[in-house]
């Protein structure tokens, strides 16, 4: 659309400007004094400049951490986008099943996160939860979250599996409605096969939805605290530490709030950039 | 005869996903209606004798309770003041150019991205001195943070599908700004405004950790409550199944009363 410039549009903006800011630019400027200096206690302060900065990028704990949580994202925008699509692809589109489907496929989304941790607590355990139980006498594998670090994991992902899909698989479910019949008549006129349809005309026109979808289910599952939180608190170990929770054990188990702001610093703008490069990847796949 | 086995297969697995999709909450609604003694003697498909204890120990106990009518008045208050302030904004962005403005809507994004950890501690100093500690309009100001940046970033989409020649037209006809814009635009994006409300309703409602952080009793969300279920005996498996169960509920009629909306709504815009 051909828009005009009007300065005075900034007068419809305000109220989001004031809103936003407040809750943003307040505290962003208390992390950041934070983050260079070393409070020792009220009205005690030393200035570090740098320090905790340097700690921060030398940390093996903090390394390790980053790289767990990258490979998680990573497991969830694998699984989670491609069946999501499926799943859209598969709903029905029309007629009360397509009402029902969608409540259905959208109540994961409004159950509270920390509730949603507690529904998988319950499920995944051997001796109460019917997962957990399935899993260990039926199947006959040894499964235990609590103690098995790879099993814990597993719980994990597929928690957030369950807890996301419907979001991806919501969001292509409209943009596939979007896409005008013309397109598939005339495919259909040229003998088109499914897997063209697909690839020729539905995808395409997801490209929008699914630039959303990515960067939405990059930035919360790089930030995911709550639900693991709950099922397994960063352990066994470390191994479900994902970076908001080993933030949250400097900054509150800790009380460190200068590595702890320094850190929660690196981590604002590293998010940002990942998804600034998502974002010019996608749009640039779409101009081609 | 290809097609209908395509569309069996395609039923079948319908079908199976949403199975998978309902077991976890299955099992927290049977739970729910299940003694303590009942959960952890073995595994039951269906409670031996189904009772409604936990429930009504909910109902009957004002800590309990309060916490979701607090949950509940803070996320509407904040779903209606999201909505108020992002239309004039979502409206500016997509009819005009204006100085900064992609830069603007950049940083309202990056706002849903910062690490809420660190940030916790600044925001508790920041409402308590400005006295919204512990009140529901705190919190909703606190989950504009977030959800002001979506509901934009929804609106924009819904918005920019409305041919500018409609603006112009009111304009010739003599509509003043104002009356153009609550008489004839927003009732042409009234899906778009369903579909913001039904997404900002949704974030502010799963949050927890802003909320949990700036209240203490008068504004406590119900999902903070439900630490009360551990106690030294260990944990209160059946009452906190039935806390969880009432958690989904308002999310399950919201969905409800909007599922017209997401099918017909996110078609006309551009999300």
């Amino acid at each position: 659309m051909q828009k005009t410039v009007n300065h005075r549009a900034w007068l419809l903006v305000l109220p989001v400007v004031l809103s936003v800011a407040f809750s943003a630019i307040l505290p962003l400027m208390t992390v950041v004094n934070y983050s260079v200096q070393d409070i020792l206690g009220p009205g005690q302060r030393v200035w570090v400049g740098n320090e905790w900065f340097i700690d921060t990028v030398r940390n093996p704990d903090l390394h390790a951490a980053f790289w767990r949580n990258l490979l998680f994202s990573f497991q969830v925008l694998l699984i989670q986008i491609p069946l999501g699509i499926a799943v859209a692809l598969a709903l029905p589109a029309k007629g009360w099943q397509a009402s029902l489907s969608l409540v259905l496929i959208a109540l994961p989304l409004l159950i509270p996160w920390n509730v949603v941790g507690t529904i998988w607590q319950i499920f995944g355990r051997a001796d109460i939860g019917l997962g957990g139980y399935f899993v260990n006498n039926i199947l006959g594998l040894s499964y235990n979250y609590t103690l098995e670090p790879r099993d814990a994991w597993i719980t994990v992902l597929v928690m957030d599996v369950w807890h996301w899909t419907p979001l991806v698989a919501l969001l292509c479910y409209a943009g596939l409605r979007a896409i005008p019949d013309p397109f598939y008549q005339a495919a259909r006129i040229d003998g088109a096969r499914l897997w063209s349809i697909f690839w020729y005309i539905q995808l395409p026109k997801l490209r929008g939805v699914l630039l959303i979808a990515v960067l939405l289910r990059f930035m919360d599952s790089f930030m995911i605290y709550t639900e693991p939180f709950v099922v397994t608190g960063g352990g066994p170990g470390t191994a479900t530490t994902f970076l908001s929770i080993y933030l949250s054990n400097i900054a509150i188990g800790q009380f460190d709030l200068g590595n702890g702001s320094a850190f929660s610093l690196i981590y604002f703008l590293l998010i940002q950039i990942l998804c600034f490069v998502f974002y010019t990847a996608i749009l640039r796949a779409g101009r081609k | 005869m290809k097609s209908k086995v395509q569309i069996s297969w395609r039923g079948t697995a319908v079908l199976v996903y949403f199975v998978l999709l309902m077991l976890p909450i299955y099992w927290l609604i049977n739970m729910s209606l299940k003694t303590n003694n009942e959960i952890l003697g073995g595994l039951t498909l269906l409670p031996n004798a189904p009772t409604f204890d936990n429930y009504l120990q909910i109902f009957t106990d004002p800590a309990w309770y309060s916490g979701y009518l607090n949950s509940i008045a803070y996320t509407v208050l904040n779903t209606v003041m999201s909505v108020a302030v992002a239309l004039p904004a979502a409206y500016a962005f997509s009819r005009y150019n204006f100085l900064g403005d992609n830069h603007l809507f950049f940083w309202l994004l990056t706002n849903r991205m910062a690490p809420a950890a660190v940030f916790l501690l600044p925001f508790f100093q920041l409402y308590q001195n400005i006295g919204l500690f512990d009140t529901h309009l705190g919190v909703a100001l606190a989950h504009m943070l977030f959800n002001v940046p979506l509901a934009v970033w929804i609106l924009e989409g819904f918005m920019s599908g409305v041919p500018k020649e409609i603006d112009e037209t009111a304009a010739i006809d003599g509509y003043s700004f104002p009356r153009f814009f609550f008489r004839l635009f927003l009732p042409l994006i009234r899906s778009g405004i369903g579909v913001t409300a039904f997404f900002t309703f949704m974030f502010s409602w799963v949050e927890l950790l802003l909320a949990r952080t700036l209240t203490t009793v008068n504004a406590k969300p119900i999902a903070a409550t439900m630490t009360r279920t551990v106690s030294a005996s260990g944990i209160d498996w059946g009452l906190l199944a039935a806390a969880g169960v009432l958690t989904i509920l308002p999310g399950a009629l919201v969905i409800y009363f909007v599922r017209n909306y997401i099918a017909k709504g996110f078609a006309l815009g551009r999300v």
